[in-house]
């Protein structure tokens, strides 16, 4: 399914988007993924090169059926990630993602995990890491349906800023119709503590380095537990000692 | 090696340290004393060059450079080590991969090779050794979980690692038990009393005291230095409080 009418910033879920860039990629045909009762099935979504990029995926887990999903999001001028699942009973989808960025740019994540049926787990976890004068955002939707009991959601949504001149947008939402259900979301937005970067400098590191030493724990978070979680923070760091 | 002149220095723009003059040579270890509020960890923290710590006269030199003009890791380099009152945790960094970082760090403003991981972990385990660390707490992010006792000792396998010329040490004492306070006597004896190194010990109490002995202490209230002697005036302040000696 294409949605061919260019949204503007009226929509929801593009309150935040770089609607300029995105009119060069539009229409973005949405990328369906199915998978099958009680099997397993990850993915990982890296987008480390400039220009605008735009994913749209649909993953649908039938019952007790698991995905891992990873997303690093840092290097285009606009990036835009996408994601829609919809979970039968029991099964799990772990979200991982981390964003960096700087200058103009403009990467978001938006999600809408739709718990359809009981005993479903979600877990998502979004680290974001911004400086200069850009813009990272997180808009997460959890809805359990009527029935679903069972339901574990869980959303912890971090955002760093290096520079006061960058933004961070985090909506972590819950539309709950559902009576036994445990959704439990974190949402924060800080700076690095000064504390710290002053401690790990009285030792001898030099600021940037010691911006890394504390962001690359916060970073890893996203990462955790991930089949390719070596690789993906590799790629992560090296981001992130371009944008200190 | 430590030139203190007339050094001014305020935090929010409230004036701290109001003139403070002291002069400290290689193979010296001086302690400074004094009430709370008195300005020793402001006086720590400026010599550190912690953001926020403004100085608004005076001069510090450092081994011939003017130690002011530094960045804090720069300060590191050239050999200054400031013991914190209160270390920082660091969670998710373990101290074995900040401290390597930041020995290199450290190795590369000097203009020396970087230390290999089996150099730098036979350095580490001979310090921890010195103040009874087990490697392992190493292996733990920095400071994290670790009591008031075990921060402090961890301050002092840093710096066995670091090996500065000039230690200052805000309060290494406080939160210590008695074996523990033995412990970091004794390491700051192993580490720093040597002819080519000093120490600035910044301590409320003359017990640390016992276990490392001063060349001399100083007396420091309202933001500067008003008396100075041996070791005994440590006894006087111990035995009389700082009101009768300030007084």
């Amino acid at each position: 399914m294409t949605t061919l009418a260019l949204p503007t910033r009226r929509d929801e879920g593009f309150r935040y988007s770089d609607v300029d860039a995105l009119a060069g990629v539009w229409p973005v045909t949405r990328e369906d993924i199915t998978v099958a009762a009680g099997t397993s099935g990850s993915l990982e979504v890296v987008a480390i090169d400039g220009g605008t990029v735009a994913r749209h995926l649909l993953i649908t887990l039938d019952a007790g059926a698991t995905f891992d999903l990873r997303v690093l999001n840092a290097g285009p001028s606009f990036g835009r990630i996408e994601v829609d699942v919809i979970l039968g009973e029991g099964a799990d989808f772990t979200l991982g993602a981390a964003q960096l960025a700087t200058g103009a740019e403009t990467v978001e994540i938006v999600t809408e995990v739709m718990h359809a049926a009981p005993d479903a787990t979600s877990k998502q976890i979004i680290r974001t890491v911004l400086a200069g004068h850009s813009t990272g955002t997180y808009l997460g939707r959890i809805a359990v349906a009527r029935g679903a009991d069972g339901t574990d959601a869980e959303q912890s949504v971090r955002a760093m800023l290096l520079d006061r001149t960058a933004t961070a947008n985090a909506r972590p939402e819950l539309e709950i119709y559902a009576d036994d259900v445990k959704a439990a979301h974190g949402c924060a937005v800080g700076e690095l503590d000064a504390q710290g970067l002053f401690y790990l400098m009285s030792r001898g590191l030099t600021p940037p380095q010691a911006k890394r030493l504390m962001l690359q724990a916060f970073i890893a978070e996203a990462f955790a537990g991930a089949p390719g979680e070596e690789a993906l923070s590799e790629a992560a760091l090296s981001r992130l000692e371009a944008i200190l | 090696m430590l030139q203190i002149d007339n050094l001014q220095a305020t935090v929010a723009d409230k004036p701290i340290l109001k003139g403070l003059s002291l002069t400290i040579n290689p193979g010296e270890i001086h302690a400074i004393m004094g009430p709370n509020g008195a300005g020793k960890s402001t006086l720590g923290y400026t010599l550190g060059g912690r953001p926020g710590y403004d100085v608004t006269g005076g001069s510090v030199s450092f081994d011939g450079r003017d130690l002011l003009e530094l960045e804090p890791h720069e300060r590191a380099a050239a050999g200054l080590f400031l013991g914190f009152q209160y270390p920082v945790e660091i969670p998710g960094v373990s101290f074995v991969q900040f401290l390597r970082e930041a020995a290199n760090a450290q190795r590369k403003g000097r203009g020396q090779e970087p230390l290999s991981g089996g150099e730098f972990l036979k350095l580490a385990r001979e310090k921890a050794g010195l103040l009874r660390m087990d490697m392992d707490m190493l292996k733990r992010p920095v400071n994290v979980g670790f009591s008031g006792g075990e921060k402090k000792r961890a301050e002092m396998v840093q710096m066995g690692i670091l090996d500065p010329k000039l230690a200052i040490l805000d309060e290494t004492d406080s939160g210590l038990d008695i074996d523990a306070l033995r412990i970091c006597g004794e390491g700051i004896n192993a580490i720093m009393r040597k002819p080519d190194k000093a120490v600035l010990l910044i301590t409320h109490y003359q017990r640390l005291l016992d276990y490392v002995k001063p060349d001399f202490v100083h007396v420091l209230a309202g933001g500067r230095i008003i008396r100075t002697g041996g070791p005994e005036l440590a006894l006087q302040l111990e035995n009389e409080g700082y009101e009768a000696v300030v007084a």
